[in-house]
């Protein structure tokens, strides 16, 4: 109508300026950043041992609300079972540690794009994540484990009738478990942890299966429940891993888990870290020592 | 009465902490905030352009916006740059790129309706009092625009603080994430501090969000 003529010149110089503002504002970012850590870019993808040291630090992705295993204590300090060992690698690399808060759904992220050189955060072992990451020896133990009333304890699935239901967790591998190896078990689904508390503290299912920590911990913070099957179906472990490809530090990392295996560490890092929420009868059960994973 | 877990608020530092988080997540929405206005205001203005082909580009950008959540525009700029172009952005840098990237657009397509919504007679008559075009969009059009666009970016605004919630998923530690660092590490001991720690998160965000949505009913009343 009135003012295209205007319009279109206004518009065409602040396309180019908003463009170029734009362009020019990645690329600032960019070399600030290329400045600071030169390291990684050059090694595009993954530091190695050489340069972890050289640099004198070593960024470690741990779960920051995973108590007991990555945790942020009262004073803002990193704890747990896993932080435990990351100390110890810090210490035995003779390196600061910096602690990048991982989720689980960006572990796999983090190691591909090397922004941080080892993930200690509960990282179970599978074949498919195995294609993606390097694990190294493994440092803990994790399977199903079934929880019932004391008063009708399931200490083996064939006890579970025609019309028992068990309770699970949607989404969870101890529903993938059962569905597949038990279609004959009826499952009561819930999407949250404390709704499936809730349900089976009220009775709702004969019993409830979970990671066998989880329901480790439930049977002790809950009196009347007992831990029937501590151990069921297929037997990981979780491990720390490292960027695919990054032989030097995954070496490393093997020999320091053998050695460690020696002095009986992660013995240790159980007693001081997990104890208090397992107890001493799963300490076995739980920990792997120096990579060997008893059968 | 139940506790509710507030204690374990003052165990230690956790209350310094949570401060702490509260501002990261303030300063990375002040910052990109301010970016997205004074950019939205342009992008508006380029949105009412007759330009076919810069109309196109602004609306594809905008539907991209749209379509894709928040999250996959922080795991692209964050890890898809460091994958693709091997640039290295810090978590804060990419934070607020996407998030500058997201209200720029919204903030535009917000300057672009209420641009359209002032009636053709604003234009006319300052045609007839013999104001030039550019008069006419100062004087006229801009103070008028402006005005409208309160309410709604106010709504912008306040989505954009609460959004960088997600920003704990490229590993920065922000108010929630301190929230959910305190009650798991009392998970034991008071298994309730769920609901009164956030809660707290609650009333810090209520804190943040009420004195901006005042400040803007002012300036709505002042300029009606």
């Amino acid at each position: 109508m009135k003012n295209n003529l205007l319009k279109k010149i206004v518009a065409g110089l602040l396309t180019v300026t908003l463009t170029g503002a734009f362009l020019s504002g990645c690329g600032k970012t960019t070399d600030v950043d290329n400045g600071t850590s030169n390291a990684e870019a050059k090694t595009a993808g993954y530091r190695t041992l050489d340069e972890i040291k050289e640099s004198g630090y070593i960024n470690i992705g741990v779960f920051s609300d995973k108590s007991p295993f990555g945790y942020v204590d009262e004073n803002g300090e990193y704890a747990g079972y896993d932080v435990y060992f990351a100390e110890q690698i810090g210490k035995d690399l003779g390196v600061d540690i910096n602690y990048v808060s991982t989720e689980a759904a960006n572990r796999i992220e983090y190691l591909q794009t090397g922004k941080v050189d080892i993930i200690l955060a509960n990282f179970t072992v599978t074949e498919e994540r195995a294609q993606e990451v390097d694990f190294a020896l493994p440092y803990m133990n994790v399977a199903l484990g079934v929880v019932s009333p004391e008063d009708a304890v399931i200490t083996d699935l064939s006890q579970i009738g025609a019309d028992d239901e068990v309770i699970v967790i949607s989404g969870t591998t101890a529903e993938t478990y059962l569905t597949k190896n038990y279609p004959d078990i009826k499952l009561q689904k819930y999407d949250a942890y404390a709704e499936a508390k809730t349900a089976f503290e009220n009775g709702n299912g004969v019993a409830w299966a979970n990671d066998n920590t989880e329901v480790i911990a439930f049977a002790i913070e809950n009196e009347g429940f007992e831990v029937g099957i501590s151990s069921l179906g297929s037997a990981d472990t979780i491990a720390p891993a490292v960027t695919k490809g990054n032989d030097s530090l995954l070496q490393w990392l093997n020999d320091e888990i053998e050695s460690l295996g020696a002095d009986n560490f992660f013995h240790k890092d159980y007693e001081a870290t997990l104890l208090d929420t397992y107890g001493k009868d799963y300490e076995d059960t739980l920990v792997v020592e120096g990579g060997k994973v008893e059968e | 009465m139940q506790n509710l877990g507030i204690d374990v608020l003052f165990k230690g530092t956790n209350f310094l902490r949570l401060l702490q988080g509260l501002w990261v997540s303030v300063e990375i929405s002040l910052i990109s905030v301010a970016i997205s206005i004074v950019l939205g205001l342009v992008v508006g203005a380029l949105m009412t352009s007759e330009n076919k082909l810069l109309k196109a580009i602004l609306k594809i950008y905008l539907e991209i916006v749209r379509i894709m959540p928040q999250m996959v525009l922080l795991f692209l700029a964050y890890f898809g740059t460091t994958r693709v172009f091997g640039w290295n952005l810090t978590a804060e840098a990419a934070a607020i790129f996407v998030f500058c990237f997201w209200g720029t657009a919204e903030m535009g397509d917000l300057v672009r309706g209420s641009i359209k919504s002032i009636p053709v007679i604003q234009y006319e008559s300052a045609a007839a009092l013999g104001m030039n075009r550019w008069q006419t969009h100062f004087y006229i059009i801009m103070p008028q625009t402006l005005r409208r666009l309160i309410p709604l970016s106010i709504n912008l605004i306040t989505r954009m603080i609460k959004t960088t919630s997600l920003v704990m998923m490229i590993g920065m530690v922000e108010v929630l994430k301190v929230a959910q660092q305190i009650i798991e590490a009392n998970r034991r001991t008071s298994p309730n501090a769920a609901f009164g720690v956030f809660g707290v998160v609650f009333l810090l965000y209520f804190i943040i969000c009420w004195p901006i949505s005042r400040f803007a009913a002012y300036l709505e009343k002042r300029w009606a």
